[in-house]
């Protein structure tokens, strides 16, 4: 069935009422039946959870094949944790069959390519995918398509039932030996540990994995002991320099500053930009220093900014410091900055996934931003944007927040440059559409702004404020008159991911590739 | 190949920057920035023995890119190297609007360069005429040769002083209020307005000084130079903003050349606009002050 962005979806996918994406907002005012887990009594006042091994808190959980294993990834590209839990479950306690429902997955996790190929991790979900297991998964040697989900989608999914978790990992930079876990205080620090909350609360059984026990109680949490079966402490849970960066410094490269000040126009032509509106940026180059650019602006019409939110680092804690941001609402921190900051500086708080972004909860932060800005791999001139798929149609991304802040924002403004290396970014069709057209409002690029016809109050914003724009169709011709179009790819019919828009519907597949030949 | 149109003896020219002619990578797009003029460089930029690379480079971005509005002048090397006939040829050849004579001290220089100009024009079957000149002065010769360099040849546009070379010669260093280098640029633009030709200020090297950068465009502008020599693409709007006319002087000048133009018609040589007195003298000043609004998007009407 063709879907409302034009893709076709397998009919064999639309089954125990799964449907096909039909829009912005199309499950608004729908109920769902929230799930519940089924947890163990601990009545007996207990002196310590902490198991001596991993394989013994597996086994303490009733662990057994067939499972559904879930992590965060607050440790990002440092993350020990999902590899070992892996190792420990197959190849100790000879387990298969069993499902790894991630918040993300990156290339630290190239290790579990084998497994998928071995047979016994047979199910994947998550929002990102990427390095080793991208190849495995767009080679069709997963079993079952892998279902790639926003980091508001993942939430509504696990607390509507549609994915049970029965083993909720979560690796914790400090634990006390009941369980209480914070993201801060140890060697692997990871500040907020928002992606976490949702699995405590909705896991079965739940182990904490720690490389830095401390005195209990370990307040304030973000992982409470009432949630958690087991701890287990090990040697270390990551990588400390792949897990925060030191602080994430804003690009000096001139094109990424052009358009991050382009951006930074655009923002202030609307009529949001005003005392008190909410923003989130990501920290790719443009992305970033649109902070400093918009800065300038506030400075000059005297406003300051409400709130913030998002993953969070150094610049955008600099301006809570200077007092140019009321507060920073944080799921996640990319930098020490941001890390050391967290539950520190007054007004810079954490939240969960689903507070963050779960389009079927009553109050997503992300309901509430005037302003989002975005990246991307590709976009089209229908405004569909891809965040998961390379040109060659392998996985090795991740739609993150991107559909929900895209959805959710008043103005969402995708910067990328029109062209990389040797790729158009501006294109006809997007390979995988991960954030739907009519979420995105305007396109800021090296070659030119285009503003999404559905947005004519922008077109008119921009307009007023002398800001020139063009068609997207404009700046797709100036990319392939640069570089040329590229040839369709071609793939076969196995589906190897699917992809669920926020609100759970299909808005995407993505097939296995056909083996490329010159 | 790109067909570039005709070059303009006099355009707006606010922002020229330089940008190595040898990187692929920074001279593909560089209009997308939205300087006046780009200066592909083929002088200090290039090590000696990558010259011939650097031409080669510079031809081929010549013919395949579409520069559009951006004017494209090339900084070709100096009449004592072995070097500037070939770069003459290669510019003619390519088809660049401009070139700019390196460490230019006397009308001869501009001589020796325009009848190589004309000799590659006659060459390459390019329009005699076409390719535009200017000089920069990097010398106290230069400067006070600077009338008799302008008014040298009919293709010249413009002069600009090199702050780095001159400075050396006259054993100072870059300060605060300029003044190292006050006296150079005040004969510069005198000789450059006395011969009808444009004006350009130094380089400002020292990117991470905003505040310097800005004071010294401030001077720029406020002693009469047409535009300013950068080094990275940051530096242009600032440079846009601060040679931008105010909306008072728009709408002035807006009114003076209406009522030039209609006096004229009513056989009026003298009158008043607001309270002050107009003549013909004015129109030009008033004209250069819309085109110039027109280009930073402060003036949409007909009259310019």
């Amino acid at each position: 069935m063709i879907n409302k962005v034009g893709r076709d979806i397998p009919d064999y996918l639309l089954k125990d009422g799964k449907e096909v994406y039909q829009g912005k907002n199309y499950m608004d005012g729908k109920y769902i039946q929230k799930a519940s887990p089924k947890t163990r009594r601990y009545e007996t006042p207990q002196e310590s959870k902490v198991a001596e091994s991993i394989v013994k808190a597996l086994k303490d959980c009733g662990a057994k094949s067939g499972m559904t294993f879930s992590f965060h990834h607050h440790l990002r590209d440092g993350d020990f944790v999902v590899n070992m839990v892996m190792k420990a479950a197959i190849e100790e306690l000879g387990l298969d069959n069993l499902t790894i429902a991630a918040t993300s997955l990156g290339s630290a996790h190239d290790p579990i390519a084998e497994y998928i190929e071995q047979g016994k991790v047979v199910g994947i979900q998550t929002s990102g995918i990427r390095g080793k297991m991208g190849e495995v998964v767009s080679a069709g040697k997963l079993k079952t398509p892998a279902i790639i989900r926003s980091h508001g989608g993942r939430p509504r999914a696990i607390e509507g039932g549609e994915v049970h978790i029965d083993i909720a990992f979560i690796a914790a930079p400090t634990s006390d030996c009941v369980g209480n876990c914070r993201g801060i205080g140890g060697k692997s620090n990871c500040g907020s540990m928002g992606y976490a909350m949702t699995d405590a609360k909705y896991a079965d059984h739940v182990v904490v994995i720690t490389d830095c026990l401390v005195d209990f109680p370990n307040m304030p949490a973000s992982v409470e002991a009432i949630d958690v079966d087991a701890v287990v402490v090990v040697d270390s849970i990551g990588n400390p320099k792949k897990i925060a960066s030191a602080a994430a410094r804003i690009s000096q490269n001139p094109r990424d500053l052009m358009m991050a000040e382009d951006v930074a126009r655009v923002i202030a032509s609307t009529p949001y930009f005003k005392e008190g509106f909410s923003f989130q940026t990501g920290v790719g180059g443009p992305s970033l220093a649109a902070n400093l650019f918009l800065e300038k602006y506030m400075d000059e019409r005297n406003i300051k900014m409400g709130w913030a939110i998002g993953g969070i680092c150094g610049p955008m804690v600099e301006l809570l410091k200077k007092g140019k941001v009321g507060k920073v609402i944080d799921v996640q921190d990319f930098d020490l900055d941001a890390v050391n900051s967290i539950n520190q500086t007054p007004n810079h708080f954490e939240m969960s996934a689903s507070q963050y972004a779960n389009p079927a909860n009553k109050g997503a932060f992300v309901n509430k931003l005037d302003f989002v800005v975005l990246a991307a791999l590709e976009i089209d001139t229908g405004f569909n944007v891809n965040v998961l798929t390379g040109s060659d149609g392998v996985l090795r991304g991740a739609p993150g927040g991107h559909p929900d802040t895209a959805a959710g924002s008043k103005c969402c403004i995708i910067v990328t440059p029109l062209i990389r290396g040797r790729m158009a970014t501006v294109c006809e069709h997007v390979v995988t559409v991960t954030t739907p057209g009519d979420c995105v409002d305007v396109l800021v690029t090296d070659y030119g702004i285009a503003v999404n016809p559905l947005r004519k109050d922008l077109i008119e914003c921009l307009d007023n404020a002398g800001i020139k724009h063009v068609t997207i169709e404009e700046l797709k011709n100036k990319a392939y008159s640069l570089v040329g179009r590229p040839d369709d790819l071609e793939w076969e019919d196995k589906v190897v991911a699917v992809l669920e828009a926020r609100d759970g519907t299909i808005l995407d597949v993505v097939k296995k590739i056909k083996p490329y030949k010159i | 190949m790109i067909p570039r149109p005709r070059p303009e003896r006099f355009r707006l020219r606010r922002t020229m920057m330089f940008m190595n002619a040898q990187k692929p990578g920074l001279i593909k797009d560089a209009y997308i920035y939205g300087c006046d003029s780009i200066m592909l460089d083929l002088e200090d930029a290039v090590a000696e023995n990558q010259k011939d690379a650097a031409r080669f480079s510079l031809y081929h971005a010549l013919k395949t890119i579409d520069y559009g509005d951006t004017e494209v002048i090339v900084r070709i090397n100096g009449l004592d190297t072995p070097h500037w006939q070939e770069d003459i040829r290669v510019c003619v050849a390519g088809g660049a609007d401009g070139i700019r004579i390196a460490k230019c001290e006397s009308a001869k220089d501009v001589l020796t360069v325009e009848a190589a100009v004309e000799k590659a024009e006659e060459e390459f079957g390019v329009e005699k005429g076409r390719t535009l000149l200017m000089a920069a002065l990097e010398s106290p010769k230069g400067i006070l040769n600077a009338y008799e360099i302008c008014a040298a040849s009919s293709r010249m546009f413009g002069v600009a002083i090199s702050g780095g070379d001159f400075r050396k010669c006259m054993q100072t260093t870059p300060q605060r209020d300029g003044i190292d280098m006050v006296t150079a640029r005040g004969l510069m633009l005198i000789a450059a307005r006395a011969a009808g030709v444009q004006c350009f200020d130094t380089v400002f090297t020292n990117l991470d000084d905003n505040e310097g950068f800005e004071a010294e465009v401030r001077q720029n502008k406020a002693m009469g130079f047409d535009g300013k020599s950068l080094i990275n693409p940051k530096q242009i709007r600032l440079v846009h903003q601060l040679f931008a006319p105010t909306e008072k002087e728009v709408i002035q000048a807006e009114k003076i050349v209406r009522a030039v133009r209609e006096n004229a018609a009513k056989g009026l040589g003298v009158f008043t606009v607001d309270g002050k007195m107009i003549d013909i003298a004015f129109l030009p000043g008033a004209e250069r002050t819309l085109r110039l609004a027109r280009a930073c998007g402060m003036y949409e009407g007909d009259l310019v």
